[in-house]
């Protein structure tokens, strides 16, 4: 391919400059350049949700960008959310209501749902389960998703789980 | 022996300990195939038939070889040395198909994989992909499986005498003599349409080859790394302490990355080959039209019953669309035959009588999907219970009620040879239909105009943890029915427990590190399951057909046990006492009520690295190996009760409620159950309503991407009810009975029977699924023509 395009970003508050194709999805530059193998790549058409990422505090499907998209871009994955040893409260929460099984989709809820308590008021599991409905689980049936999201609602809102 | 002892068992069977395996996946630190880079690693990409059935006439691949980057583009004629995959059977009128790993002379389904590229990245290999250029002379096709299997039919494979590649019948009794002689009969033509296993996780491989060690090890998403090492073994001429087969952290697969694939044995050959790595992974569309896919059935079938409800005999006709090849390992028989096998069902059925067919047509093969033939038996022959149940007006839980195979009729054999053990049978049925007020339904459906409402049951048995004298593939001349556990302490008192087994979801990383703890007398945190890797295990073939916990988990019980036994020798010599006074907990090894206790480290070193302490005779191989193998296998039993409304606007059907009760033994982790039901039951709930593989006339596939293939969202499963029955635990060393497909197997029938009763009073039957808006549509307009007429 003729030409790259320079790009300059923030990732999990570390900056990265860097020369890529034109052509380059966001997602396999995440993935392949940066080796942040924590963003998943599940259909490549924007249905799944598995590659979501948070771009400047609002979630963003990775497969349906390009990498030149991510230009002067404040991106989080998955690997900016929390540790092994130092999990965000999202990810103990699913891990308290096994909210996961293989894992792949996983990343890609983690991010849904770091947008959708920011900005959705989530009143009843109907609101939850409509919320999540653009990420695709194909082994939890979501019954322990939506309970790990009712967690979160509750805590953020203060009330008594 | 005091009351003192501070350790009560069992303390970690049967709790809901958090899963050890999380903490990786849920930090974006797991490793799956598609993670993996290596040094020099190229690409592969596949250029696939775009034909359903065509000669290849001619292949010019001058351009994309002359493409910047393109490292080599391959063939069949470049595989000329790779044996085609060919998947035997023992069963009689078998007739095997030859897949080569590239399409040679003839593609057969579109998606098949006819040329490799191999470039620096992806892209440019898919810019090469672009450049080639295949000629194909068209030949004729016959798509739909009934019109396959009419002997004038153009032949999918020259070599084969016909398209349709085995015929299996079933008798038991004199059905035709009972059916004739019955008071009643019902009968019905039903049919699952294809559809496909679809984990999130796309297949991906990556092959590397040590060529100073002269050891190839291939990386893949996989469910079965035991399989596919034995047959890339076989085919590539390899052994296995040179041929390594890894299943890292695997995205999901519920069958689909339970066989072997070409593409695996590409990137392994390649990778040879070329001295450097190789890498491929699947996109969407490729998942969709070439990994293996599901069901593809019509079963017509009849039940006779006399005026009281009882049952007297059932007779069916399978066809199964197998498609283009016989799937290695598992036969082409796998789904069709087993749908005759499961066909009796839970029910006393003096008579039987089933034919099986399976006919190749130009289509991806077919394979294993949770479930496997169990759905398809379940749906039509719940279809036919409720049926009769309406014929004589009696309620369908009492017409089940009826004929379950009741608690002291165990074992029960079934018309098609399957054994029931005791298993929970009428229990469930009894504990499902009681969390869901019937009484209160159906005054509901009779009052309500705004919503049709409709209520299902389906209850069904299964065959778990299948042991060696039963192939879990009809006439698969393969052992399916052992695993094995090593389980050791090391130097440094930790301890490993090795398996051939390959945890995609299952959670195995917990539930046998349970298992472990609890025999051993440690913490689940303190035990490494190791699995997935075929250097470390010389035999064993994978997780799937619900056999992981029966088998796996047995082979850990025994050798857990047995290790045990050696801790306690070993510290009783230590301690000066017997053996049987030694206890363990929680990593101490003690006896109650003394001051003697040791910690497993110190066990160690006394084994190990402390020469003059214990005696030379005393220290003991701190390492046990145990193969289990069930024999026979166990039975799980479960009842679902679904509960629809349908929009008579839209013809929208949405759950309302959906029950499972279950009896899979003794519970190792009930968050792990729970889990595996609710993903069992929304897979389910795509098979009843929405996931569809289409093809046209021409054998196009016309769902091919997740816009058209569509799977249940948060938005169309609702919250699931599972309810545990526990009855007289089975005869395997854990207790357990398998239970990661049940959910699959179970709902379909319910929300099929839901749906029929919602819109019943339409003259409206079910008969297909997965049934959707439109289809509801077209058959309503059909029953309202027909009143029209009459």
């Amino acid at each position: 391919m003729t030409g790259k395009a320079r790009i300059t970003l923030t990732v999990n508050g570390e900056p990265f400059e860097a020369e890529v194709e034109p052509r380059m999805l966001a997602a396999d530059f995440l993935r392949d350049e940066l080796g942040l193998t924590g963003t998943h790549v599940g259909c490549e058409h924007g249905v799944c949700g598995t590659c979501t990422i948070m771009m400047n505090g609002v979630s963003a499907r990775s497969c349906l960008m390009l990498a030149v998209q991510l230009d002067g871009a404040e991106v989080q994955t998955v690997e900016g959310l929390g540790t092994i040893r130092d999990m965000h409260r999202i990810q103990e929460a699913f891990h308290e209501h096994h909210a996961l099984q293989c894992g792949f989709c996983t990343p890609g809820f983690l991010m849904t749902v770091c947008d959708i308590l920011e900005s959705l008021p989530l009143r009843t599991d109907a609101e939850i389960r409509d919320a999540l409905s653009g990420n695709i689980c194909r082994c939890t049936g979501y019954d322990h998703i939506v309970k790990a999201v009712r967690t979160l609602v509750d805590e953020r809102d203060g009330a008594a789980s | 022996m005091t009351d003192a002892t501070p350790f009560t068992r069992p303390k970690y069977v049967g709790t809901p300990v958090r899963r050890l395996e999380d903490p990786r996946l849920l930090t974006g630190r797991g490793r799956y195939a598609a993670d993996i880079q290596l040094p020099r690693m190229a690409h592969l990409a596949i250029v696939r038939s775009d034909q359903a059935h065509a000669r290849i006439i001619g292949i010019d691949t001058d351009e994309a070889r002359a493409l910047p980057g393109v490292i080599g583009v391959f063939s069949a004629a470049d595989f000329a040395h790779v044996p085609d995959i060919r998947a035997p059977s023992r069963m009689p009128n078998y007739q095997a198909t030859s897949c080569p790993v590239l399409a040679r002379d003839v593609v057969r389904y579109v998606g098949e994989p006819v040329v490799a590229i191999v470039a620096v990245s992806r892209y440019i290999a898919e810019d090469a992909a672009a450049l080639i250029d295949v000629d194909y002379d068209p030949l004729d096709v016959a798509v739909a499986a009934r019109e396959a299997s009419d002997p004038a039919a153009p032949r999918l494979h020259e070599d084969l005498e016909s398209n349709t590649v085995f015929t299996r019948r079933f008798s038991a009794g004199d059905c035709a003599a009972a059916m004739d002689a019955a008071a009643n009969t019902v009968s019905g033509q039903f049919r699952l349409t294809r559809k496909t296993s679809m984990s999130t996780e796309p297949r991906a491989y990556v092959a590397e080859h040590d060529v100073g060690k002269d050891v190839l090890t291939l990386y893949g998403s996989t469910n079965v790394p035991g399989i596919v090492r034995d047959a890339i073994g076989r085919l590539l001429e390899l052994g296995g302490n040179r041929f390594h087969v890894v299943a890292p952290d695997v995205g999901g697969s519920f069958g689909g990355k339970g066989s072997l694939y070409p593409e695996e044995v590409i990137v392994s050959d390649l990778a040879r080959r070329l001295e450097r790595p190789v890498k491929y992974v699947a996109d969407r569309m490729e998942e969709l039209t070439s990994g293996s896919q599901a069901f593809g059935e019509e079963v017509e079938a009849t039940l006779a019953f006399d005026d009281d409800g009882r049952f007297i005999a059932l007779d069916a006709d399978i066809l199964g669309d197998v498609g283009a090849y016989s799937i290695y390992p598992w036969t082409a028989a796998l789904e069709p035959v087993q749908v005759a096998g499961f066909m009796p069902g839970p029910y006393r059925i003096p008579h039987f009588s089933a034919t099986v067919r399976g006919v190749c047509t130009p289509k991806p093969p077919t394979g294993p999907y949770r479930g496997v033939g169990r759905p398809m038996a379940v749906f039509a022959l719940e279809r036919l219970v409720d049926k009769a149940a309406s014929r004589l007006g009696i309620p369908p839980a009492e017409m089940r009620r009826r004929n379950l195979v009741n608690a002291e009729e165990f074992p029960h054999r079934t018309g098609s040879g399957i054994v029931w053990d005791r298993s929970g049978f009428q229990e469930c049925l009894a504990a499902a239909c009681s969390a869901v007020d019937l009484t209160a339904l159906q005054a509901e459906k009779a009052s309500r105009t705004d919503k049709w409402v409709g209520v299902g049951i389906a209850s069904y048995a299964e065959l778990t943890g299948i042991g060696s004298r039963i192939a879990v593939a009809p006439g698969m001349p393969m052992n399916t029915g052992t695993e094995t556990a090593a389980v050791r302490i090391d130097s440094t008192g930790a301890v490993s427990a090795v398996f051939a087994l390959a945890s995609h979801g299952q959670s195995l990383e917990t539930t046998l590190a349970q298992i472990v703890a609890e025999e051993l007398g440690i913490r689940p945190r303190d035990v490494a399951v190791v699995q997935g890797d075929t250097a470390l295990a010389p035999h064993g073939t994978g997780t799937y057909a619900s056999r992981s916990a029966v088998i796996g988990g047995g082979a850990a019980t025994n050798a857990a046990r047995a290790l045990a036994v050696k801790v306690k020798r070993v510290a009783a010599t230590l301690f000066g006492v017997d053996p049987s006074d030694v206890q363990t907990g929680d990593g101490d090894i003690f006896v109650p009520g003394t001051n003697h206790s040791i910690d497993f480290p110190e066990l160690a070193r006394l084994v190990y690295s402390d020469m003059s302490t214990l005696p030379q005779e005393a220290r003991e191989t701190l390492e046990v190996q145990e193969t289990y193998d069930p024999v026979f296998g166990t039975t799980t039993s479960s009842t679902h009760v679904a509960v629809v409304e349908i929009d008579p606007e839209t013809l929208h059907t949405s759950l309302r409620q959906l029950v499972v009760s279950e009896d899979c033994g003794k519970l190792i982790n009930p968050l792990v159950v729970e889990g595996q039901v609710h993903g069992g039951v929304a897979q389910g709930i795509g098979v009843a309503l929405l996931e569809e593989l289409k093809f046209d006339d021409a054998g196009q596939p016309i769902t091919a991407t997740l816009a058209d293939y569509l799977v249940p969202t948060s938005a169309e499963v609702p919250d699931i009810d599972v309810v545990h029955v526990e009855t007289e635990l089975p005869d395997n060393p854990g207790g357990f009975r398998g239970m990661g497909e049940g959910g699959t197997i179970g709902a379909p029938a319910a929300i099929a029977n839901a749906v029929a009763d919602a819109v019943a009073h339409l003259g409206v039957e079910v008969n297909s699924l997965p049934i959707t808006p439109n289809k509801l549509h077209a058959l309503i307009a059909a029953a309202s023509r027909q009143e029209g007429q009459e």
